[in-house]
């Protein structure tokens, strides 16, 4: 979730922020690959794999990285999404907000391998709230993490299992995924507040 | 700044989709092996009811416990209230007791808004008097949804005692807000006088309305409300004003017939048209608890609710 990864005193109006463009939708393309195969190798051809991504990007990813599977194993990779926000611990800090969509793939989670999908790691708090919604909707044999962007800056003991590119960042930086089928183009962009 | 549920017509078209479109992710829940969020752990609501609504409460009782909440039950039998506490003092009580949310049903109309006046936490109407009855448009308009996609331009007909009926009330705001256009159906007798002055079209002949109709909705024939003669007998009523299997053959293939229970059968409503793959009435009493999720999520769930707060006139 991108929104999770701004910070409060970053909504500038355009002309203060400097745009800077970390990765190009080939380096998204590429990272992407990469994590397939190494969710592949990690879980040995993936058989009990079931991919759930974070809404909105997540959602997304999760379901490029199955394509991408399936393209190099040739079975198929169930995927779905895991929405986070009835489970998170900032509710109480914002009016109550729209919330996105938990859509589990048949088989389900019991017994299988999670990997978790979500395009910025940042505090890791939306990482905690998804690890509490999925307790509540099975149990996994064990969950995983892939992250497009790890931008540091974390607040709970919580790492990536696969990362597409490790970003060192200020905390007054934001750090916002575009993907084409929601923002029109694939990037990784840095705004910096001046 | 509002953050009660008092009228279906307090709602914007934003708010209203909200609330449906957040009661839609929520119905998943119900099929889960755990059916519970932990987003209102903590929080406290109370079903304060002053008029005996077993479904209702147990409807707001479930949706709160969904969510985590704690929950307390007042009801006005057996309590302070049958020894004489003001709606003001029951109020203040609640006050001191932490109450977050109220749900409160009253036989008066307006008592949920004075409520308002008298405590901080989020006030739903379920139901006051001849007045309103929000949660129950909510839940309905939400199984039409479900039923016939988007209501713009859909043909609603609500028939039966629309004088004494607070869903009828609430639903023609709500139905306009979303906007669908309402007709009601009734003997003369059973209209309000101010009916004219609503945003609907009225009809004393239930025949003529029936083909074009999308979704037809029966109301109750409120018997502890006929303290005055308003049709000869109950058979003639059933006969102008019912749903049977002939009239119900009248309707479009699409048409859905709706009831908010607890319904007369054999009155208003016929069993096979109850019965029928075209009614939706037991879908609305499992509805009612996932939109009553979503209006205690909205309300309570955040550091402000979510819905209603951008009307400050009014009131």
């Amino acid at each position: 979730m991108s929104a999770a990864s701004v910070p409060p005193h970053s909504s500038s109006p355009d002309g203060d922020v400097s745009h800077k463009s970390v990765l190009e939708a080939p380096d998204i393309r590429r990272a992407l690959s990469r994590i397939a195969h190494e969710i592949l190798e990690r879980t040995k051809g993936g058989r009990d794999l079931v991919l759930l991504g974070i809404p909105t990007r997540g959602v997304t990813l999760a379901e490029r990285l199955a394509r991408r599977i399936e393209e190099v194993e040739g079975h198929p990779v169930p995927y779905g999404s895991l929405d986070v926000t009835m489970y998170r611990d900032d509710l109480r800090m914002r009016p109550a907000r729209a919330l996105g969509r938990t859509e589990l793939p048949p088989g389900g989670v019991d017994g299988r391998v999670v990997v978790l999908i979500d395009d910025v790691l940042f505090s890791g708090r939306t990482v905690r709230a998804a690890l509490d919604a999925l307790n509540d909707l099975g149990r996994p044999q064990a969950v995983q993490l892939a992250i497009l962007v790890d931008r540091g800056h974390r607040e709970l003991p919580i790492r990536a299992d696969y990362v597409g590119k490790n970003l060192p960042t200020s905390a007054k930086e934001t750090v916002r995924v575009l993907v084409e089928e929601v923002d029109g183009r694939d990037a990784v962009v840095l705004e910096a507040a001046e | 700044m509002k953050h009660h549920l008092i009228s279906a017509g307090d709602l914007t078209r934003d708010d209203a989709l909200l609330i449906l479109d957040t009661a839609e992710e929520l119905a998943a829940v119900a099929d889960r092996p755990i059916k519970k969020l932990p987003t209102l752990r903590g929080r406290t609501v109370v079903n304060l009811f002053f008029e005996d609504s077993t479904r209702t409460r147990i409807s707001f009782e479930a949706a709160a416990k969904r969510l985590s909440a704690d929950v307390i039950n007042f009801s006005a039998k057996g309590s302070s209230v049958s020894k004489g506490e003001s709606l003001k003092d029951t109020a203040l009580t609640l006050e001191a007791m932490g109450a977050d949310g109220v749900v409160i049903r009253h036989s008066a109309s307006g008592a949920p808004q004075r409520l308002a006046n008298w405590v901080r936490g989020s006030v739903v109407n379920a139901g006051d008097g001849t007045h309103e009855h929000p949660t129950q448009a909510l839940l309905d308009a939400y199984t039409m949804r479900r039923r016939l996609g988007d209501l713009d331009g859909r043909r609603i007909t609500i028939v039966g005692d629309i004088l004494h009926s607070r869903v009828a009330r609430s639903n023609m705001l709500l139905l306009k807000t979303l906007g669908a256009e309402v007709t009601l159906v009734a003997p003369p007798t059973l209209f309000p006088v101010a009916v004219g002055s609503w945003p609907c079209e009225v009809s004393y002949d239930f025949d003529t309305v029936l083909p074009k109709s999308d979704v037809v909705m029966m109301l109750r024939v409120q018997q502890e409300r006929m303290n005055a003669a308003y049709f000869p007998t109950v058979r003639e009523y059933s006969r102008r004003y019912g749903l049977d299997a002939r009239r119900m053959a009248m309707l479009p293939q699409h048409a859905v017939v709706m009831h908010p229970g607890p319904m007369n059968r054999g009155v208003e409503i016929a069993a096979e048209v109850a019965d029928s793959p075209r009614s939706t009435i037991v879908e609305q009493v499992a509805n009612g608890v996932t939109v009553r999720m979503a209006v205690l999520y909205l309300l309570l769930g955040g550091s402000e609710p979510a819905i209603g707060t951008t009307r400050t006139d009014g009131e």
